[in-house]
């Protein structure tokens, strides 16, 4: 009764539990959900904005995410640029399945943990296979 | 709504009377994400080249305007309900409280509007 606020027991938390595919990707959807809201959206508004700007603000957008013709701090920036899209690509692509997933249980199916784990775990193969198939096409054709 | 019990009364309105409605709005804008976001990334995969000149002629032409606005709408719609509720998770104290309400009221409206603001320029070929 008289125990101090810190010395209360709480309940278990992440790290009591063994990791599962449903965790994986129940936490998966808000990583790349935020990730793509803070990083996908802003490059976004820099893309149509610098569209909107005219040839040379598009032309600076372009040198500094890919293209990097001037070397230097653009080679950095260009190499982050690249692994960003390809990231956000792959991020779009794991909150989408997760995404269905969640239409899926919000009628109340695929709760049976057998299902529920392997459903999981098709999203992470789904998402990885689509971002290396969308950036093979992009490169490829 | 309810029937004069008091379950009935209360039942789908939640502490703050409004929680279907944050619920819904985020079912139905990902619907509209499930369309507007493939769109854009089949429409960008599908260029020939990615140079000033083909990009703008393509973000001129009136469905894919109209397609960007919508993603300016219904996506950042979508950002401002998903980051919400990871703020409401993660932020207990009364200053944090009030800076992510301000973050989540704001920042979502502008950057749509500037958005807007930039496709409608394109569109109407003033740049």
């Amino acid at each position: 009764m008289a125990q101090a606020p810190g010395k209360r027991p709480l309940s278990p938390h992440l790290e009591i539990w063994r990791w599962g595919p449903a965790m994986l990707v129940s936490i998966l959807h808000r990583i790349t959900g935020n990730g793509l809201a803070f990083v996908g959206l802003a490059l976004l508004l820099w893309w149509i904005g610098a569209l909107a700007g005219g040839p040379a603000s598009y032309q600076t957008f372009l040198d500094w995410i890919w293209l990097a013709p001037a070397g230097g701090l653009q080679t950095v920036t260009a190499i982050l640029g690249k692994i960003v899209l390809v990231g956000l690509t792959w991020a779009f692509f794991q909150h989408m399945a997760t995404g269905i997933r969640h239409f899926v249980l919000d009628i109340g199916a695929g709760y049976e943990l057998e299902a529920n784990a392997r459903w999981s775990s098709l999203t992470i193969l789904f998402s990885v296979a689509a971002t290396s198939v969308f950036w093979a096409f992009v490169l490829l054709h | 709504m309810g029937n004069g019990t008091s379950i009935g009364r209360v039942r789908g309105l939640g502490s703050s009377h409004q929680g279907t409605h944050h619920w819904l709005t985020a079912r139905l804008t990902a619907v509209g994400n499930l369309v507007l976001i493939p769109f854009l990334m089949i429409s960008l995969a599908l260029m020939p080249a990615h140079d000033y000149a083909t990009v703008h002629a393509w973000a001129a032409k009136p469905l894919p305007a109209t397609a960007l606005i919508l993603i300016m709408i219904n996506t950042f719609q979508h950002a401002r309900l998903g980051v919400q509720v990871m703020l409401e998770d993660y932020i207990h104290e009364e200053g944090g409280k009030i800076a992510a309400w301000l973050l989540v009221n704001i920042v979502p409206f502008a950057g749509a509007a500037f958005g807007i603001v930039a496709v409608v320029r394109i569109a109407l070929g003033s740049a």
